[in-house]
C-alpha cells in the first residue's frame, strides 16, 4: 500500500511548507516523532510555531510536502488530530454547556446523522472528571475562568481519543493548579500511545517535560532527543543569540 | 367574549389557510433563525431576501410558481455569498451589499415593466398572508419539513462549524461545505416564507425570535424550542390582531414578534435587564460572561 521505506511508525514531516499570505513561509520541514514522544517547538515570536501547528492540524494548507502518520496522510486520519490553539477561536456566547462542548470531540468517531450515545456521554464526563471539572459539566462555557476553560478544550481532547495532540502556548497565563492538571493531560496522551506537540516559551517545561525538541526559526534549525539538543549553541542559533544560558 | 375574539376569525377558510401558513413558517424560521443569529449572519441574511426578488418577479410574469424562480436565485446567492467569503479582496460586506442592492433593483425594474406595477410589487414585497391557497400552503409544508429534517440531521455538524470551524476543519470536516448548505436552508426558509409576510419583512422573523430565546436560555436545544414557539406565536397573534385592527397581516405579525423581544430582553430570568440589574445590586457576579484575556498573543 505504502512503498516509502520504514517509517511506518509515529508522525513524519517531510519537507513541509506553509505559510499566511504570500509574507511569511515556514519551509523544509522535516522530522520524525514516535508514538509517546512530547515534542517541544521553540522559537522566537515569528519563528512560525503557530503556522506549523496549524499545517498539522489541517487548519492551513499545506503548500509542499507531507505529513503522515503511521505510513497514511495525517489527514485522512484527521478524525483523531486534536488542537488546543493557545486562544480558542469559537464563539464564547454560543449556547453549549462544557459537557457539549467536550462531546464535539466524539462527534467524528460517532459519524453522520447519528446523536452521541450514552457511552459518549460517559466518555465526555470521565474527560471533565480528569480535568478537575467534574460535576461542572451542565454549565454554561462562559461561566468558568480562563484556566477551566483551558481544560475543558483539553477534555475535549482527551474525549477524541487522539493519537496526534496539538497544544499551542499551553502554559501561558496559567496557575499552579492549572499547570498540574496540564502536566496530567500530557502525560496521559503520551501514556497512551499519541505524539504530543506543543509550541511554547516556556523554556523550563520543555527541558522538564518534552523527550524532544524541534527548534524552529522560519526553518528547522535542530531536531533531536531534548538533553542533545538543547545546548547553548542550537538555542543561541534558535534565538539568534538573544538567549542567556544560566548554568 | 374572549373565545369569541379568538376563534370567531377562523370560521372563514382564508384565515384558516393563513393560520396554517403562519405556524409553518414560524416552526422553519424560529429554528433556522437560531442559526443565522449564532452566526451574526443578519446581514446575509437580509441580502439573501432582497436578492431573491427578481426571482419571484421572473416566474411572476412569466406565470409559474413563486418558489421556483425565488429559490433559484436564494441558491445563486448563496454560492455567490460562500465563494466571496472565501476570497479575501473584497470585503465579505461590501460584496454583499453590491449584490444584493443590484438583485433587489433588477426585480423593481422589471416589475415596472408590468401592468399593475404598484399594486403586484407590493404584495410581492409584503406578502399576502389572507391569500395564500390550498396549494400554497400544502407546499410550504413540505418545503419547511425538508428544511428542518436536514436541520436536524446535521445538527451536531452545523452547531460544530458554527461554534468552533478551527476544530472542525481540524477533524476533517467540510466546512465549506456545510456553511454552504446552511445558506442554502436559510434560502429555502426565506422562499418559504415569502407569501406569508414578504421579502422585506422576512428577516424579522428570522432574526427576531432566536434572539429573544437565546435571552431565556443558555441551552440551544432549548433556545431551539423556544425561538420556533415565539415565531409561531407571533404568526398567530399578530394576525389575529391584524384581522380585528383591520392592519397590513406581515407588518404586525413583525410587530408582535418584537414585542416578544423586548419583553425578554427586560424580564429574562438571567440575561433581562431586570435580571441583570438585580444581579449586580445584590453583588451576585457568578463568574457569568467572564471572557478570558490571554495575554501575549503570539502572532504567528
Amino acid at each position: 500500500m505504502n512503498s516509502n521505506n520504514g517509517d511506518r511508525s509515529g508522525l513524519v514531516l517531510e519537507g513541509v511548507r506553509a505559510g499566511h499570505g504570500s509574507s511569511f513561509e515556514l519551509a523544509g520541514i522535516s522530522f520524525r516523532a514516535s508514538r509517546g514522544d512530547v515534542v517541544g517547538l521553540i522559537g522566537p515570536n515569528g519563528a512560525g510555531k503557530s503556522t506549523l501547528l496549524k499545517a498539522i492540524a489541517g487548519v492551513l494548507p499545506l503548500r509542499a510536502g507531507r505529513i503522515d502518520f503511521e505510513g497514511r496522510p495525517l489527514r485522512q486520519q484527521a478524525e483523531h488530530v486534536a488542537f488546543v490553539p493557545q486562544r480558542e477561536d469559537v464563539n464564547w456566547d454560543f449556547p453549549v454547556s462544557a459537557l457539549d462542548v467536550v462531546l464535539m470531540g466524539r462527534y467524528r468517531s460517532i459519524g453522520w446523522l447519528r446523536r452521541p450515545g450514552a457511552k459518549d456521554r460517559e466518555r465526555a464526563e470521565e474527560a471533565l472528571r480528569r480535568m478537575g471539572l467534574e460535576g461542572m459539566g451542565h454549565r454554561h462555557i462562559s461561566a468558568f475562568s480562563g484556566g477551566q476553560q483551558q481544560r475543558i478544550f483539553l477534555a475535549r481532547a482527551i474525549a477524541q481519543e487522539p493519537v496526534v495532540v496539538l497544544l499551542d502556548e499551553p502554559f501561558t497565563g496559567i496557575d499552579a493548579q492549572n499547570r498540574q492538571i496540564l502536566h496530567q493531560a500530557i502525560d496521559a496522551f503520551a501514556a497512551s500511545g499519541a505524539v504530543v506537540l506543543m509550541a511554547t516559551h516556556d523554556l523550563e517545561e520543555v527541558s522538564s517535560r518534552c523527550t524532544q525538541v524541534a527548534c524552529l526559526n522560519q526553518r528547522l534549525v535542530a531536531f533531536g532527543p531534548t538533553k542533545d539538543t538543547f545546548t547553548e549553541e542550537v538555542l543561541r542559533e534558535t534565538f539568534g543569540g538573544r538567549v542567556v544560558v544560566l548554568r | 367574549m374572549i373565545g369569541e375574539y379568538l376563534l370567531d376569525p377562523f370560521d372563514y377558510p382564508f384565515m384558516q389557510r393563513a393560520l396554517a401558513e403562519v405556524i409553518i413558517v414560524g416552526v422553519v424560521c424560529g429554528l433556522v433563525g437560531c442559526f443565522v443569529v449564532l452566526r451574526g449572519m443578519a446581514f446575509i441574511g437580509d441580502a439573501l431576501s432582497h436578492t431573491v426578488f427578481p426571482g419571484v418577479v421572473l416566474s411572476y410574469i412569466a406565470g409559474r410558481s413563486i418558489l421556483i424562480g425565488a429559490f433559484v436565485f436564494g441558491v445563486l446567492t448563496a454560492v455567490g455569498v460562500a465563494l466571496v467569503s472565501r476570497t479575501r479582496r473584497v470585503s465579505e460586506d461590501s460584496a454583499i451589499g453590491v449584490i444584493f442592492a443590484a438583485f433587489f433593483a433588477l426585480g423593481v425594474v422589471l416589475i415596472s415593466r408590468h401592468a399593475g406595477f404598484q399594486r403586484d410589487l407590493d404584495s410581492l414585497l409584503f406578502g399576502n398572508v389572507l391569500a395564500v391557497s390550498r396549494t400554497d400552503v400544502v407546499v410550504t409544508a413540505v418545503i419547511g419539513a425538508g428544511i428542518v429534517a436536514i436541520l436536524f440531521a446535521l445538527l451536531k455538524e452545523l452547531t460544530l462549524v458554527a461554534f468552533d470551524p478551527t476544530m472542525a476543519r481540524t477533524a476533517g470536516y467540510p466546512v465549506f461545505a456545510l456553511d454552504m448548505l446552511l445558506l442554502v436552508l436559510i434560502a429555502a426558509t426565506i422562499v418559504a416564507s415569502l407569501q406569508a409576510v414578504g421579502n422585506i419583512l422576512i428577516l424579522a422573523l428570522l432574526v427576531t425570535p432566536p434572539a429573544a430565546a437565546r435571552l431565556l436560555t443558555d441551552h440551544l436545544g432549548r433556545m431551539m424550542a423556544a425561538s420556533a414557539a415565539l415565531a409561531v406565536a407571533s404568526g398567530v397573534v399578530g394576525l389575529l390582531v391584524s384581522y380585528h385592527a383591520d392592519t397590513a397581516a406581515g407588518g404586525t405579525i413583525v410587530l408582535t414578534a418584537t414585542t416578544m423581544f423586548a419583553a425578554c430582553l427586560v424580564f429574562a430570568p438571567n440575561h433581562g435587564l431586570v435580571a441583570t440589574r438585580l444581579q449586580s445590586r445584590h453583588g451576585r457576579h457568578h463568574a457569568h460572561h467572564y471572557h478570558p484575556i490571554e495575554e501575549d498573543a503570539d502572532i504567528n
